[in-house]
C-alpha cells in the first residue's frame, strides 16, 4: 500500500486496489436536511464516500460544507465539491480550512456551471481562479504549507484532492491533456461526467492508458440512472457536457417501465466500466433519485463493500 | 473601440421630463462608429424626444449638438459656454464622456443617453463583439491572440472547461468557446504543448479589482517646474 496523504476512507479504498464506489448527494433548496440525511443513510453501507454538490447548476442550496459536516456527524464520509464560480481565493482557502476543521477530508475542485443557468442569473460570477489553479493552490497549501499568496499556513493540514473530467466535452483530444494537467496540479482522484456514450469513454480511456495516466490517478466513472424519457431528453439537450446516444433514448422510449429500463442501463454501464482497464471505480450520480443507489450497487455486484 | 447602444427612448424621456431646455449632445468618435451616439443619432434621438414630449404634453425645447470627443477637456472647453445654457444635457457619449463633462464643469447636469457595453470591434454591419476587458495584464501572447479573460465566460486560464461542446460555450450555441479556438490555433502552429503548463492565478490588481485605474507615463508628462 502506498503512503496515505489524508487517510480518508476514500483514499484507503483507492489505495487498496478495490473497485471503489462513491455516491452523490444534492443538498436541498432549503435548510431542512431530513431527506438529505435519509438518502445518506441509505448509501451508508453501499459507498465509500458521498460526493456533495456545491450549488449545482448554479441553483442556491444548502452549502456543501455544511452538508459535509452533517455527514461527518453521521459517520458517513463526505467528498465536498468546491466550485470557483462563487468564491475568490480568500474564501476558497478559508472554506477549505473550515471544512477540514469540521472533519472533512476529501475536496473536489471544479469550475461549476455558469451562474446564468441557475436561479440567480443576474449574480456576479467570481472566477478569480480556475479549477486547475484551485487544485494547484490546495496542493501547495497542503504540501508546502503555503497559501496561494505565499504566506505560511499555521499548523498542518492533510486532505485528499480530487477533480472532475468530462470525456464528452470538446475538443476531445484535449480531454486527456487536461486530465494530465489536473494530475500535475494535484488531483489524486477523478470523477467523470455521466457516461452514456461508452464507445467514446472507452476511446478516451485508451488514450489515458497510452500515457499511463490511469496509474497516476484513480478514475471513477460517472454513472447516472435515467428516471424517465423526459429526464433523458432534458439531460441530452440542456445539461452542458452530457451526451446521450440516440439508441439509449430510443431504448428508453420503447420500454414499458422507464424507471426499470433506466436502472438496467445504469447497471449495464457499471458492468462494462468494471471491465475497462484503468477504471478504478464508479461514481453514481442519481440526480433527484438518490434512494436508488443501494439497489444499483447491489445489482451491479458491488455489495457488500469490501472491508478496509 | 468603445461600443455602446442607445437607452430605450422611454428611459431617456423620463430622465429629461422635468427639464425645460434639453440638449442632446452627440459624440463623434467611438460611439459614432457603432452608430449609437454621433451627430446623426443625436438628431434622431432629439426628434423622437420632441415627439414624445409633445405627446405627453411636456413643454420646453430639445436641441441637438455634437462634439468630437466628450472625453477630452479641451473639446469640452471649446463649447462650454454653450453647454451651460441648458437645464439638462442628454449625453450620447460612452460613460467616460458623461463623467468627463461633469468633472470639467460641475454645474452641468448631464445624464447618459447610452448604455456603454464593451470594447471590441464591428464584426459586420449591425454586429459588434467584445474583445477586451482592459484587465491591465495582457495574456494574448500565451493564447495565440484570443483573449480567454474576455471571451471565456469563466475567464479560465488553463484550457477549456467541461462545458465546451462542438466548439461552443456552455452559455449557448451562438457563443464560440474561446479555448476551443485557442486550442485550434495552438494545434495549427504546432504549439499545443504550451497548454500543458499550469498558468498561475492572475493578479487582478491591474484590473478593476484594484479600484479605478490611473495610468501615469512620467516620460511624457509636462514638467511645469516650480
Amino acid at each position: 500500500m502506498l503512503e496515505l496523504i489524508a487517510g480518508s476512507k476514500l483514499e484507503k479504498a483507492i489505495n487498496s486496489g478495490q473497485f471503489v464506489v462513491t455516491g452523490e448527494l444534492g443538498p436541498p433548496k432549503g435548510a431542512d436536511l431530513t431527506a438529505f440525511r435519509h438518502h445518506a443513510e441509505g448509501m451508508r453501507n453501499h459507498v465509500e464516500a458521498c460526493n456533495i454538490t456545491d450549488n449545482q447548476t448554479a441553483i442556491v442550496r444548502t452549502s456543501s460544507i455544511a452538508c459535509g459536516a452533517v455527514l461527518v456527524q453521521m459517520g458517513i464520509e463526505p467528498i465536498i465539491q468546491m466550485v470557483v464560480r462563487d468564491r475568490n481565493r480568500i474564501c476558497l482557502q478559508s472554506d477549505v480550512l473550515g471544512a477540514y476543521a469540521l472533519g472533512i477530508k476529501n475536496m473536489l475542485c471544479l469550475a461549476g456551471d455558469h451562474q446564468m443557468f441557475g436561479n440567480e442569473p443576474g449574480s456576479k460570477g467570481v472566477y478569480d481562479i480556475d479549477s486547475m489553479q484551485l487544485l494547484k493552490g490546495l496542493q501547495t497549501l497542503r504540501d508546502e504549507k503555503k497559501f496561494m499568496g505565499g504566506e505560511e499556513l499555521e499548523g498542518d493540514i492533510s486532505y485528499f484532492l480530487g477533480a472532475v473530467e468530462n470525456p464528452f466535452a470538446d475538443p476531445f483530444e484535449y480531454r486527456v491533456d487536461r486530465l494530465e494537467k489536473k494530475i500535475n496540479a494535484g488531483a489524486s482522484f477523478i470523477q467523470t461526467q455521466c457516461i452514456f456514450d461508452l464507445d467514446r469513454f472507452e476511446k478516451w480511456m485508451e488514450m489515458v492508458r497510452e500515457r499511463g495516466l490511469h496509474k497516476k490517478v484513480a478514475i471513477l466513472g460517472g454513472v447516472t440512472p435515467m428516471k424517465s424519457l423526459g429526464a433523458a431528453r432534458y439531460m441530452k439537450n440542456n445539461v452542458s457536457g452530457i451526451t446521450i446516444p440516440d439508441e439509449l433514448v430510443e431504448r428508453l422510449k420503447g420500454a414499458e417501465d422507464k424507471k426499470a429500463e433506466g436502472l438496467k442501463i445504469a447497471i449495464e454501464t457499471i458492468e462494462r466500466l468494471k471491465e475497462i482497464e484503468g477504471v478504478a471505480g464508479v461514481h453514481i450520480m442519481a440526480i433527484a433519485w438518490e434512494e436508488v443507489v443501494p439497489e444499483i450497487v447491489e445489482r451491479a455486484g458491488l455489495y457488500p463493500r469490501p472491508k478496509l | 473601440m468603445i461600443i455602446a447602444e442607445r437607452k430605450p427612448l422611454e428611459e431617456i424621456a423620463a430622465m429629461a421630463a422635468p427639464y425645460k431646455r434639453v440638449l442632446v449632445l452627440g459624440c463623434n468618435t467611438c460611439v459614432a462608429v457603432c452608430m449609437a451616439g454621433g451627430q446623426k443619432e443625436a438628431e434622431e434621438t432629439a426628434a423622437l424626444l420632441r415627439i414624445h414630449r409633445k405627446k405627453e404634453n411636456v413643454g420646453g425645447e430639445v436641441e441637438v449638438f455634437s462634439i468630437e470627443r466628450q472625453c477630452e477637456f479641451e473639446m469640452i472647453d471649446d463649447v462650454l459656454e454653450k453647454l451651460k445654457g441648458y437645464d439638462l444635457i442628454v449625453s450620447l457619449a460612452c460613460g467616460v464622456g458623461v463623467q468627463t463633462m461633469v468633472e470639467r464643469e460641475p454645474s452641468l447636469r448631464v445624464v447618459p443617453g447610452l448604455n456603454t457595453t464593451s470594447m471590441g470591434y464591428p464584426l459586420e454591419q449591425g454586429v459588434w463583439v467584445e474583445r477586451c476587458l482592459g484587465c491591465g495584464d495582457c495574456v494574448l501572447h500565451l493564447t495565440m491572440g484570443i483573449c480567454p479573460i474576455t471571451r471565456c465566460a469563466k475567464s479560465i486560464l488553463n484550457g477549456p472547461c467541461g462545458g465546451s461542446a462542438e466548439g461552443k460555450c456552455e452559455l449557448g450555441k451562438d457563443v464560440d468557446c474561446a479555448w476551443h479556438l485557442i486550442h485550434e490555433r495552438l494545434t495549427s502552429f504546432g504549439r499545443i504543448g504550451d497548454l500543458a503548463e499550469i498558468q498561475p492565478p492572475k493578479d487582478w490588481r491591474s484590473s478593476h479589482h484594484g479600484g479605478a485605474r490611473t495610468t501615469v507615463r512620467e516620460d511624457v508628462r509636462i514638467d511645469r517646474g516650480e
